[in-house]
C-alpha cells in the first residue's frame, strides 16, 4: 500500500495534466456538435466521399449527423489517442524510472520483495488509468447532458469500456517493456501507442491488412463496429488481453532477476 | 554467528569482471573496513550482498541468511548508505524519511528526529534542492533510523564536512558499542585506520589482504624523502626509488634502525618520513602478492 500511494503521489501531476487535457478536449468536441448538426447533411456527404480517408476513420459506416456517430469518431480520436498515450507513458516509465533517476538503489534496499514492488507499481498504473477513465466518462456524460442531447447509454458505455480495455492492454505491454529498460523509455511508450494507432488506420483502409486489427487494440475500439454491432468483438478483446498478460508476465520474469545498476 | 560470510563470490557483468572468488568473514559486532581503489569491486560486493545484483557464482550469507533466498529478511536487518544518495525529486526530506520507514513497516520518528538534530538536517527542505553533503545526511538517517543490526556504508563521508564526518563517526561508534556491526567501504585509508578493527583490501576484484588494521598498517611501508646526499647501498627494503637533483625519494619497508644509521652517515638538509598514500600501500600489496596479480 505504501508503494502504491507513493507511486500515485509521484504520478499526480502527469495524471492531472493528461486527464484535464483529454476531458477538456472531449467536452469541447461535444459542445461543437449542436452547431455541426445543423449543417450536417452537407458535411456527412463530404466526409463520406473522401475515399480511403473516410474508411480510415470509419466515416463510411457511421452517420456523422447523429450524436453517437459523431461521438464515436471524435471520441475515437481524442480519448483513443490521448488515453493510449497516457497509459503507455505511465506504464513504460514506472519500472525503468527507478534506474533512470537512480532511485532504484533506495527503493530496492528496503525489505520489500521485487514481486511486491512490481505488483504495487502495476496496481498504481491501473488505479491511475481507471481513475482517468472514470473522470472522463463523467465529463463526457455531463457535457452530452449540457447540450441537451439524449444520452446513448449503451453505445457510450461500450465505447468507454473499449477504450479502457485498450489502455489496459497498452499499459500492460509497456509495463513489460519497462522492466527491460534502463533509460529513455518515454519514446518507446509514445512510439508503441502511435504505431498501434496507425496499424488500425492501415487495417481500415486496406482490405489485405484486415488481420492487423487483431494486433492492435485500436481494432476492438473501432467506433463504427461497436455502434453497428452493439457489442465488442470478443475475439479481438481476448487476443488483446492475452498480449497484455504476456507483457505483465514478462515484467515479473525479468524484473525479479534483473541486476540493478 | 558471523554478520557477513562471503564464500568464493564471483560476479561478472557480461564478460567484464566485477569480483572474483571473494572470501570474507565479518564477525558480529565488528567495525570492519573494506578498502580499495575505485572500480576494484567494493560496490559490486556490497550490491551483491544487498541483492541488487545476483552473483555469477559462489555464495554469501548475512546473519546466516542466504543472500538469494532470504533477501527481504536480510534487508530488514541492514541499514545501507549508498555512495551516491539519490531520492525522488519533489519530495521533502521528512517525506523521504517517512517513506523509508513505511517501506520497513516501522515507526522510526523518534530516532529520525534525534539523528536529524545531530546531523543538523532540516526535514522541511525539498530533496532536489539539497547539496551533495545534505543529501548524504538524508541517506545516513535512512540507513540508521530503523536501528539495523548491520550497517553497510559505501564511501560514507564523501561530501560531508569535517565536523559532520566527526559527528557521523561518533554516531557509528555509539552504535557499534551497542552491538551493531559496521561494514565500512572506503578508499580513504585514514578513515579505516581510525575507526576499524579489521579490514580487507580489494584490488581488481580480488581480496589481496584481510587482517587487523594494526597488522595491515604495520606491514605498510613509509615514504622517505631525503634532500642532500646519502649512501643507501646495502639497505634492504627499498622500493620505488626516485632520484631527483639533490633529492632522493623511496618507499622503505626494512629495518628502521638501519635506515637511521645510513641517514646519519649522509649530509642531509631536509628529511621527511611519511605514511605512503593509499596508492603506494596498494603497490606494496601488489608486490607482496605479485603472483596473484
Amino acid at each position: 500500500m505504501t508503494l502504491v500511494r507513493h507511486e500515485l503521489r509521484q504520478g499526480k501531476i502527469s495524471f492531472i495534466i493528461w486527464t484535464a487535457a483529454i476531458g477538456l478536449l472531449l467536452a469541447v468536441c461535444v459542445f461543437l456538435f449542436p452547431e455541426m448538426k445543423g449543417q450536417m447533411s452537407g458535411i456527412s456527404n463530404v466526409f463520406a466521399s473522401m475515399g480511403a480517408f473516410t474508411a480510415a476513420f470509419g466515416m463510411d459506416i457511421l452517420n456523422f449527423g447523429t450524436l453517437i456517430g459523431f461521438y464515436a469518431i471524435e471520441c475515437g480520436n481524442v480519448l483513443g489517442l490521448g488515453g493510449a498515450f497516457y497509459a503507455s507513458l505511465c506504464a513504460v516509465s514506472i519500472l525503468s524510472k527507478e534506474e533512470k533517476d537512480r532511485t532504484a538503489e533506495f527503493l530496492l534496499t528496503h525489505p520489500v520483495s521485487r514481486v511486491r514492488i512490481i505488483t504495487g507499481k502495476l496496481m498504481a498504473v491501473f488505479v491511475q488509468i481507471a481513475a482517468m477513465n472514470l473522470i472522463i466518462y463523467v465529463i463526457s456524460v455531463a457535457s452530452i447532458a449540457v447540450i441537451g442531447e439524449e444520452i446513448p447509454w449503451k453505445e457510450l458505455n461500450l465505447l468507454h469500456l473499449a477504450y479502457f480495455l485498450l489502455q489496459v492492454e497498452l499499459a500492460c505491454i509497456c509495463f513489460g517493456i519497462s522492466a527491460y529498460m534502463r533509460k529513455g523509455s518515454v519514446g518507446v511508450g509514445l512510439g508503441i501507442a502511435a504505431v498501434m494507432y496507425f496499424l488500425n488506420l492501415v487495417a481500415n483502409i486496406a482490405e489485405a491488412a484486415e488481420f492487423l486489427k487483431y494486433l492492435t487494440p485500436f481494432g476492438y475500439c473501432e467506433g463504427a463496429d461497436i455502434v453497428t454491432d452493439g457489442c465488442l468483438n470478443g475475439t479481438m478483446v481476448a487476443v488483446g488481453l492475452a498480449f497484455g498478460a504476456a507483457g505483465v508476465a514478462a515484467a515479473y520474469l525479468n524484473y525479479c532477476r534483473k541486476d540493478i545498476h | 554467528m558471523d554478520a557477513i560470510k562471503i564464500e568464493n563470490l564471483t560476479k561478472y557483468y557480461g564478460k567484464s569482471r566485477g569480483i572474483e572468488r571473494v572470501n570474507l568473514t565479518v564477525a558480529e559486532g565488528e567495525f570492519f573496513g573494506f578498502i580499495g581503489p575505485n572500480g576494484a569491486g567494493k560496490s559490486t560486493t556490497i550490491r551483491t550482498l544487498l541483492g541488487l545484483i545476483s552473483p555469477t557464482s559462489g555464495r554469501a550469507s548475512v546473519f546466516g541468511l542466504d543472500i538469494e533466498k532470504d533477501k527481504e529478511k536480510i534487508l530488514a536487518r541492514v541499514g545501507y548508505l549508498p555512495s551516491e544518495a539519490v531520492f525522488y525529486s519533489g519530495m521533502r526530506v521528512g517525506g523521504v524519511l517517512k517513506l523509508s520507514a513505511d517501506l520497513r513497516r516501522k515507526n522510526c520518528r523518534e530516532t529520525a528526529a534525534w539523528l536529524c538534530q545531530r546531523l543538523q538536517l532540516d526535514t522541511t527542505r525539498k530533496v532536489e534542492e539539497l547539496s551533495f553533503g545534505n543529501r548524504k545526511k538524508v541517506a545516513i538517517v535512512c540507513a540508521l533510523q530503523h536501528d539495523p543490526k548491520l550497517l553497510i556504508l559505501d564511501e560514507p563521508t564523501s561530501g560531508l564536512d569535517p565536523l559532520m564526518q566527526k559527528e557521523f563517526f561518533e554516531i557509528l561508534r555509539e552504535r557499534n558499542e551497542t552491538g551493531t556491526t559496521v561494514f565500512l567501504s572506503s578508499h580513504i585509508l585514514s578513515e579505516i585506520q581510525r575507526n576499524c578493527t579489521r579490514a580487507a583490501i580489494i584490488r581488481e576484484g580480488r581480496i589481496i589482504a584481510c587482517d587487523s588494521v594494526d597488522a595491515l598498517s604495520q606491514t605498510s611501508a613509509r615514504r622517505v624523502t631525503v634532500h642532500g646526499s646519502v649512501v643507501l647501498d646495502g639497505l634492504d627494503g627499498i622500493r620505488d626509488k626516485k632520484d631527483g637533483p639533490g633529492t632522493v625519494s623511496f618507499l622503505y619497508s626494512g629495518d628502521m634502525n638501519s635506515l637511521l644509521r645510513a641517514l646519519a652517515g649522509g649530509h642531509i638538509s631536509d628529511l621527511s618520513v611519511s605514511e605512503p598514500d593509499l596508492e603506494e600501500i596498494f603497490m606494496h600489496y601488489y608486490e607482496k602478492d605479485g603472483d596473484k596479480v
